[in-house]
């Protein structure tokens, strides 16, 4: 794939300097780094900000009804396990609306990446608080603050099952391709939740915010344990926020356990000795 | 072969209806299938009916086998043998006992019969006794009583011995010799003790002896049959009643017949799971009831609008909210034709007994992909749950259509292009077409678009689909009986069976049944009902929605209706009296 094949007739429709853009290029470096085409890859979206990336990238997409990107997925992935499949999904998209997905699709270890476009806001609505907004902050919605917690979508993420879990951020768009890659060749239920700045409605979690608080996890830690892992996904504060592989285990995928027979072409079955077992 | 419909007596008499009640748990429900088994195998047609409640043990449970040298398609209200495993079922079901009938219970337990009247013949039995002296548990008693019952009926025990050796294979030896000897104790104890009052019921001699194989099959099961056989690839279904037993046959067969069964999270996730598979190119379906389907709807559309191919199986239960969950109702007719924002094209279909629902869920495989478009099939709890006995299906006259899908790579290959007949080429997904489905409108490659010309293209195509379907596939109403007739009964989904039980007493009534919901037959049905003398609507919902239905389609009113919303189906009575009543002119 050249960038030129890559491209679509469609203009971006996301304000300049946001988060998404840096998104949409590291997974078309991905994609020409590894052949990603549509003989070979699909690409899933919810609603949101981040769903209108199926318009900017030419390989085959499904977008979806808010919070449901990822059963269509699954459906998907389960049918044709060879595809590599991609979701792209928002904080409000993947927590909010589609909680309940989430969960269980990370329980079933299905072989699919997914990519958080987190902003911590709803932006296509213009502003409102979102599951993983931080308590007290003002929005829309909440102008007297958020009254919630927010959703450690990392912690989440490790709990419910998930085997390769890793975060990332849009100011180092290379190590958010290489984050891509890795969490594509992992076989499991892949996910990255990306940083990202909304330069028109988040004030408070800017480039300038990420660049200064966030640092690479080192060689020094250990992505195979669950519980130090999930340790780690509580740290935040400043100059604390952790980017990179939390946790990544080897655990067998849902569509390794599907039997190659059950993958028939749509073809006419004969039933006859089951009809006479009704008799 | 089966006798042809003799002289018309009323049919009552012609069908020996059979009914075992009891608390859920007592293996009921296996008995009374057996039982109906037994005497198809034996040359006889049966009709199952049960009510249960929504729980697993305890409440009250009641089976009714209705037996026939003739078809026979629904239940009754009259009963000629009731077989009381407990003191409740003597007091719910005393009063439909006719004249002559007779009541089988265990002769140790206690049971207060006073309410029974002096012509019930009554057959005292030491079921449990008996089922302890032939190396089972008590819980045999059921077991005992079937052998009596064939003792009572006339009937060739060793055909039952032989169907329980094959049900109990996997069971293991010790349970099967048990079983078979609480069989052969009960006939033997019933020959002796009531040589005198037995009925020549199942005697097989009644029938010929060459019968040919039926199967007895409720519409779950058809169902599912009907879906693996169209080439099925994907189906996600959460439990609910009435539909949990398709899954449990889905579940049981992927590996042989190769396809992929599913239980997701919710309903949600199902249809969405089904969505992606068939976007993936898999022929897929999902399965729910009514409180279900609200939370399909969502995804209803948006297979309407990114022309994903879809097969949906509502089956239908008393609503609203968790409303009669083991009960019948046709109450969500308008709910699938209008659920789901806005506007796009869907087809449904209404089966009226467990062939119909084979049939037409192998069509609706083919519809779906034809149409790119949810196919729903709309059935009754009646059906989904109820045995009867048809011939073998046969599915040698099927073919697969797949419809317009494209096998090369083309580069300019739109996946909305626009085209007279409204239906596009349809790539799938991972085949090396670049396109997008896209939930939000969009253009002729799938591109998101808000421009107002591309807008009424693109919901023209789609909604064009619906007039081609109506052109190419749509059946109109299918008529029983004479052509001319002083009353036409107009009706849809279970209520065929007990209409057309009916129907045998009158020879000057006949009976419109409608399948197709939409695209609707308004032409055909128009003419019709025009030329009909008298009219009567019938259906199981308060509000008369297919009545409803035909009003808004062809400008007629049947202000005739015969209305039941109770959760119980109609019985071939209350249809005989109402049909009296109509023909003498009573309104009412």
């Amino acid at each position: 794939m050249t960038l030129q094949e890559l491209t679509t007739p469609h203009s971006l429709t996301w304000c300049p300097g946001c988060g998404n853009i840096s998104i949409w290029a590291a997974f078309k470096n991905a994609a020409m780094a590894e052949g990603w085409d549509s003989t070979n890859t699909v690409l899933v979206a919810g609603i949101g900000c981040h769903g209108h990336i199926v318009n900017f990238v030419k390989i085959t997409s499904f977008q979806g009804l808010h919070g449901r990107a990822l059963p269509v997925a699954c459906g998907l992935k389960m049918s044709k396990p060879n595809l590599n499949v991609f979701v792209f999904t928002g904080d409000g998209d993947c927590f909010g609306e589609g909680g309940n997905h989430f969960l269980h699709t990370a329980r079933r270890n299905h072989n699919i990446t997914v990519i958080l476009h987190d902003n911590g806001i709803y932006a296509l609505t213009s502003g409102q608080t979102s599951p993983v907004s931080p308590h007290g902050f003002k929005t829309k919605s909440t102008p007297q603050g958020n009254p919630d917690e927010p959703i450690n979508p990392l912690a989440l993420a490790i709990t419910a099952g998930a085997t390769f879990v890793a975060r990332a951020y849009t100011g180092d768009i290379p190590k958010l391709t290489e984050t891509m890659i890795e969490a594509n060749n992992h076989q499991g239920f892949s996910f990255i939740d990306v940083l990202q700045p909304c330069v028109t409605f988040n004030k408070q979690f800017t480039h300038q915010f990420f660049q200064e608080n966030t640092y690479q996890l080192d060689g020094s830690y250990d992505p195979t344990n669950k519980m130090a892992a999930y340790e780690k996904a509580q740290e935040s504060g400043l100059k604390q926020i952790p980017l990179g592989i939390f946790y990544q285990v080897e655990k067998p995928t849902y569509e390794s356990q599907i039997p190659s027979s059950m993958l028939r072409a749509g073809d006419k079955r004969d039933l006859s000795d089951l009809f006479k077992s009704y008799t | 072969m089966r006798k042809t419909m003799p002289a018309p007596v009323f049919s009552i008499k012609r069908v020996f209806s059979l009914k075992i009640g009891g608390e859920a748990g007592q293996g009921i429900k296996s008995a009374g299938l057996l039982l109906a088994k037994f005497a198809t195998r034996a040359g006889f047609n049966i009709y199952n009916y049960i009510e249960y409640p929504s729980l697993i043990r305890g409440g009250h449970t009641v089976m009714q086998i209705n037996v026939s040298t003739d078809v026979v398609t629904g239940p009754f209200l009259k009963c000629d043998l009731l077989i009381a495993l407990n003191q409740d079922a003597i007091d719910k079901h005393h009063e439909e006992l006719v004249d002559g009938a007779g009541i089988l219970f265990d002769a140790d337990k206690k049971y207060d019969l006073s309410k029974l009247g002096s012509d019930v013949d009554v057959f005292p039995i030491p079921l449990s006794k008996i089922a302890k002296g032939s190396g089972g548990l008590e819980l045999l008693s059921n077991t005992v009583a079937l052998g009596a019952v064939v003792g009572l009926l006339g009937g060739n025990i060793n055909g039952l011995k032989t169907l329980v050796n094959q049900e109990f294979d996997d069971k293991g030896a010790e349970i099967a010799q048990a079983n078979l000897e609480s069989l052969q104790a009960g006939y033997d104890y019933s020959v002796k003790n009531f040589a005198g009052k037995t009925k020549a019921i199942l005697k097989e001699e009644n029938v010929l002896s060459s019968a040919i194989p039926q199967m007895v099959i409720n519409g779950d099961e058809a169902m599912a049959l009907g879906a693996i056989s169209a080439g099925l690839q994907f189906a996600s279904i959460y439990p609910m009643s009435p539909i949990s037993n398709i899954l449990t046959i889905l579940a049981q067969h992927q590996e042989k017949f190769g396809y992929v069964y599913k239980q997701p999270e919710d309903e949600i996730s199902a249809i969405n799971m089904a969505i992606g598979a068939s976007f993936a190119g898999a022929r897929s379906m999902v399965a729910t009831s009514g409180g279900g389907f609200c939370l399909m709807t969502e995804g209803y559309g948006l297979a309407g609008a990114t022309e994903t191919p879809l097969v949906i199986i509502e089956g239908m239960r008393g609503g609203p909210a968790t409303g009669l969950p083991t009960w019948n109702e046709q109450g969500d007719l308008r709910f699938v034709l209008h659920a789901h924002q806005g506007e796009f094209p869907k087809i449904i279909l209404a089966p009226g007994d467990a062939k119909e629902a084979f049939d037409l869920t192998m069509q609706a495989f083919n519809l779906a992909e034809i149409y790119q478009t949810p196919v729903v099939v709309l059935i009754d709890k009646n059906i989904c749950d109820h045995d009867q006995n048809f011939q073998i299906f046969d599915t040698s006259k099927y073919q697969i259509d797949r419809g317009k899908v494209i096998d090369d790579v083309n580069p300019n290959y739109c996946r909305y292009k626009l085209e007279s007949d409204g239906i596009s080429p349809r790539a799938f997904a991972g085949s090396g077409n670049f396109f997008i489905a896209n939930s939000d409108e969009h253009n002729e490659n799938g591109y998101s678009t808000e421009d107002a010309s591309t807008r009424n293209l693109q919901m023209q195509k789609r909604m064009t689909k619906l007039q081609t379907c109506a052109q190419n596939h749509m059946k109109g109403p299918q008529l029983y009986g004479p052509k001319d007739a002083d009353l036409t009964l107009v009706s849809w989904g279970s209520n065929k069976g007990p209409i057309l039980e009916s129907l045998k007493n009158f020879s000057n009534v006949n009976y419109l049944h409608l399948t197709w919901i939409n695209p609707f037959p308004a032409r055909e049905l128009e003419s019709i009902l025009k030329s009909s003398r008298r009219l009567l609507n019938i259906e199981c919902n308060y509000s008369a929605q297919m009545g409803g239905l035909i009003k808004e389609k062809t400008g007629m009113e049947i202000a005739n209706n015969l209305l039941k919303y109770s959760g119980r189906p109609f019985f071939v009575e209350e249809i005989n009296q109402k049909i009296e009543s109509t023909l003498k002119g009573d309104p009412a």
